[in-house]
């Protein structure tokens, strides 16, 4: 009697456990590979907010930009110091300094099949000023303002153009900053069309595409995906693959499962454990650039303790540099403690400080706090960030300085370092262009350190009053000689690494690692020069 | 003029149900909007990102309304969205209710499934644990609920996908299709199973179903830790009740007693249990859509919580709160069907 009361479930919860197991399988399983004319990416880009090259300043978003948008020039991956035409055939410089000429290639062409001129280039420009977006500043640096715009940049002829700067810059600088891609050129007509309420087409241009890139825009899907196509009218040497088609795989584990399986090629967010571990595979490979982005601890000013010379100094001998070389930051950073990143003219490789606590010791006494003091850290809690805070928490420690760690996500301790309120902040930075001054705008000038100042950089974060080295900074990027230049960087690196209350710790090296059969992945030193383009499938 | 008393009577109990649901609404979003304004996030930094020039911010601050007072925002938003208008993320560039109507399916495919799977396997064994009380089932439903609660989500996640998909390779990998499919399949209602059913294409359907069904069991067994104990807990309550005395001295065979007696009248307190598991499930299991890179409602509702963009975010708590009333609203229905006294009014329960 008893044995008959679960006639039906029992049979039933076997057949529909084996069910769930095989239902989908067999015949329905993942075809594992992808196909060949197609790249598939594994990438974390929930940070695009826009498609609009005006505005997008964003690392995932700049690397899209870099494959889908031309500009006037580029500079070489292999060799940053070197510029080429891209839409530009020839260019000149005025003996003034202050008008640069351009001459385009003829015969280009935009994805939509309109002709791209002269006229283009000169509204793209003027639009980015115009419409004054957060990249906008990298342009306007040069003078441009709304009011200005039409008479700096001119068309002179259907493929001739000036641009006319209000100093006479190192034009390095200038040529520097129209490789960004804020300097893009985006489809005057396409554009136009689109416009609303003047506009400048830009509400529609955020979630679409009116580019020449070698690869044009599809189809983008906020934390999804972005999918990117050949595009055939391309003036130079078209893409290999037909289609590029980046997902959005926040976690590291999960890229790493699906390289493994090669249901994607690339996979661009691998901690270094992922990494270590799939070097052991023979059918993945890795590839590695050290990027333009550095690593710092930064002490506020605003805190008496921490203003005193001895202070920041002591700092800078309790982190562990070599300790968290070899292990924290294996494979994704090397130790640097200088504010300009290697690649960039003028970059600095000394590295005078290691972990000496006695050092340390010695100076907290001579600044009159022998005994050490308490201090916050205002910390995201990702890796390495967190790690390396914690290592600091115990290197400080042993000199008796008691720190007090504030873990927070992204934004919220951002928010905070903004408004000046933290003791000491670990923070990043990442070259906004590839020209040295990038850097030294924001680590080594400081010209108005007043709440309401009108620029805010990270040494006015820090309310770090530096009158002497922002002179220096301003000399320099009007420095025309390019060995006086870069000297000019040399010796405010040599300053700022004595005296700054910056505690520099590593510079990134970005790894992706892909499976075995691409070919021609070179990841660029900067975000928007990863070229997908140039990658082939055998 | 005097009405005919009971439409009197309902049109009253109508008029207070939707006074207590727009009230409902009302504090719904009144806590997410000033929970949203007190967090310590600048929502301009979102936007303009960490390195727009001093102007721009105070711009888009501007343009935003932040300067305004709180409430004068607040009212401000509710006016829009009483004409309809829930805004623009500023994350995704796209109107709000768009950006739902494509998480949301993605996160519906996958409740669905797994409240399916929580409540048919977890009410038979729910059952089951209940009548062979101390026997190894109910070693068993104790055991899984243990795990159950115990076991990170995140954790047994990413087992699965290494047991199941990298080893095994029996299911499809992370993500709710394979990039093959991505563009060949025309999204109608974002659910991909329906979708690639309408088309006839059966191949991106096994494709889309190989991808569902580890997540969805995933959530199910959750689901299923958390019903077996509850439907266990009802099924010995009633099994200790007279009726099913008076059932079986009347010869009733045990497992008519069982299913016909004591089971319907678990179902009652069971179906706001299930209701309410399923409601979980649709507001997006954040940490099961991170792992599986699955582009659901949970995701995008943290996502834009953590960039503290609001419109999102509202939007997002709107749906999920009407989900939840909607569930509600539901069981209560089911209640009155199952279970004969409510229907008379009477005060019992």
């Amino acid at each position: 009697m008893k044995r008959s009361l679960f006639p039906i479930s029992r049979r039933w919860l076997g057949t529909a456990a084996l069910a769930l197991l095989t239902a989908a399988l067999g015949g329905m399983t993942a075809q594992a590979a992808t196909p060949k004319d197609t790249l598939v990416v594994a990438f974390a880009f929930d940070d695009i907010i826009t498609m609009d090259p005006a505005e997008a300043f964003e690392i995932s978003a700049g690397e899209i930009m870099g494959n889908i948008y031309d500009r006037l020039v580029r500079f070489d991956v292999s060799d940053p110091s070197r510029l080429y035409g891209d839409v530009a055939k020839a260019w000149s410089v005025s003996p003034d300094g202050k008008t640069f000429s351009f001459e385009l290639k003829p015969d280009l062409k935009f994805a939509s099949g309109n002709d791209l001129t002269a006229e283009d280039v000169v509204f793209s420009l003027q639009r980015a000023v115009l419409l004054d977006k957060t990249p906008a500043f990298i342009l306007t640096q040069f003078g441009f303002s709304k009011a200005n715009v039409k008479d700096k940049i001119k068309q002179t002829g259907p493929l001739t153009l000036t641009i006319e700067t209000d100093k006479s810059f190192a034009p390095s600088f200038v040529l520097n900053c129209l490789t960004a891609n804020v300097a893009a050129i985006v489809d005057k007509k396409l554009v136009l069309s689109k416009e609303q309420n003047g506009d400048l087409g830009y509400g529609w241009l955020k979630t679409n595409y009116a580019g020449s890139g070698p690869l044009k825009l599809r189809e983008w899907r906020a934390n999804e995906i972005v999918a990117l196509e050949r595009n055939d009218s391309y003036y130079g040497e078209k893409s290999k693959l037909a289609r590029v088609i980046y997902r959005h795989v926040k976690e590291a584990a999960t890229q790493r499962l699906l390289l493994e399986k090669s249901d994607i090629d690339i996979a661009r967010n691998l901690t270094p454990q992922d990494l270590a571990a799939v070097s052991a595979n023979k059918d993945i490979r890795t590839t590695s650039t050290p990027k333009g982005t550095v690593y710092y601890f930064s002490l506020n000013q605003k805190n008496p303790t921490l203003a005193k010379a001895e202070v920041r100094e002591a700092f800078k001998w309790l982190v562990d540099y070599s300790a968290i070389g070899d292990t924290l930051i294996k494979n994704i950073g090397v130790v640097h403690q200088n504010f300009l990143p290697v690649g960039l003219l003028g970059a600095s490789t000394e590295n005078p400080y290691k972990l000496d606590v006695d050092k340390a010791k010695a100076l907290l006494a001579k600044a009159g706090v022998p005994n050490g003091f308490k201090v916050t850290v205002d910390m995201r809690t990702v890796q390495p960030v967190q790690g390396i805070t914690e290592a600091f928490q115990q290197t400080a420690k042993r000199a008796g300085i008691d720190v007090e760690i504030l873990p927070g996500d992204g934004k919220q301790t951002l928010t905070k370092y903004r408004a000046r309120t933290h003791d000491i902040y670990i923070g990043q930075w990442g070259a906004d262009y590839w020209d040295p001054h990038t850097n030294a705008d924001t680590f080594a000038r400081n010209p108005d350190n007043a709440d309401d100042a009108k620029s805010k950089p990270l040494a006015w974060r820090n309310s770090w009053v530096i009158p002497e080295l922002t002179k220096k900074a301003d000399a320099a990027v009007l420095e025309r000689d390019a060995a006086k230049r870069k000297l000019m960087y040399e010796e405010m690196q040599a300053d700022f690494r004595k005296n700054s209350p910056f505690v520099m710790l590593y510079q990134q090296i970005e790894v992706a690692a892909f499976r075995s059969d691409v070919e021609g992945l070179k990841l660029g030193p900067t975000s928007d020069t990863t070229y997908m383009f140039r990658v082939s499938k055998r | 003029m005097h009405g005919d008393p009971s439409v009197l009577r309902v049109s009253k109990v109508l008029g207070r149900f939707l006074v207590v649901i727009l009230l409902t609404y009302l504090g719904l979003l009144a806590v997410t909007f000033f929970i949203g304004r007190v967090i310590p996030i600048d929502p301009v930094l979102a936007i303009v990102g960490d390195r727009a020039p001093e102007h721009v911010v105070i711009r888009v601050r501007e343009e935003l309304g932040l300067n305004k007072p709180l409430w004068e925002q607040f009212a401000i938003y509710v006016s829009k969205i009483l004409h309809g208008d829930f805004g623009t993320s500023v994350l995704t560039s796209n109107p709000v209710m768009q950006d739902i109507r494509r998480t949301f399916p993605a996160t519906f495919e996958l409740a669905t499934l797994g409240i399916v799977i929580g409540a048919g396997f977890g009410i038979p064994l729910g059952v089951w644990a209940a009548v062979r009380r101390g026997g190894i089932v109910d070693q068993i439903v104790r055991i899984m609920g243990l795990f159950g609660y115990s076991i990170p989500i995140f954790w047994l996640g990413l087992m699965a996908l290494v047991v199941f998909y990298a080893h095994l390779g029996w299911v499809g990998g992370p993500g709710r299709i394979d990039v093959v499919y991505e563009y060949t399949l025309v999204p109608v209602t974002g659910l991909l199973l329906l979708d690639s059913a309408r088309a006839g294409q059966w191949q991106a359907f096994g494709n889309a179903l190989s991808h569902l069904i580890l997540p969805a069991a995933l959530l199910g067994y959750f689901s299923l830790a958390y019903i077996s104990r509850m439907t266990r807990s009802f099924m010995l309550h009633e099994l200790g009740q007279e009726y099913v005395v008076a059932a079986r001295a009347k010869g009733l065979s045990e497992s008519r007693i069982i299913w016909r007696h004591a089971l319907r009248n678990a179902m009652v307190p069971l179906v706001t249990v299930i209701a309410l598991s399923y409601g979980g499930l649709l507001e997006g299991s954040v940490l099961t859509e991170t792992v599986f890179a699955w582009p659901g409602l949970g995701l995008y509702l943290t996502n834009s919580l953590q960039n503290a963009d609001m419109n999102a975010v509202l939007g997002a708590t709107i749906i999920v709160g009407s989900i939840f009333i909607g569930l509600n609203l539901l069981s209560d229905l089911l209640y009155t069907m199952l279970d004969p006294r409510t229907r008379a009014m009477s005060p019992a329960r």
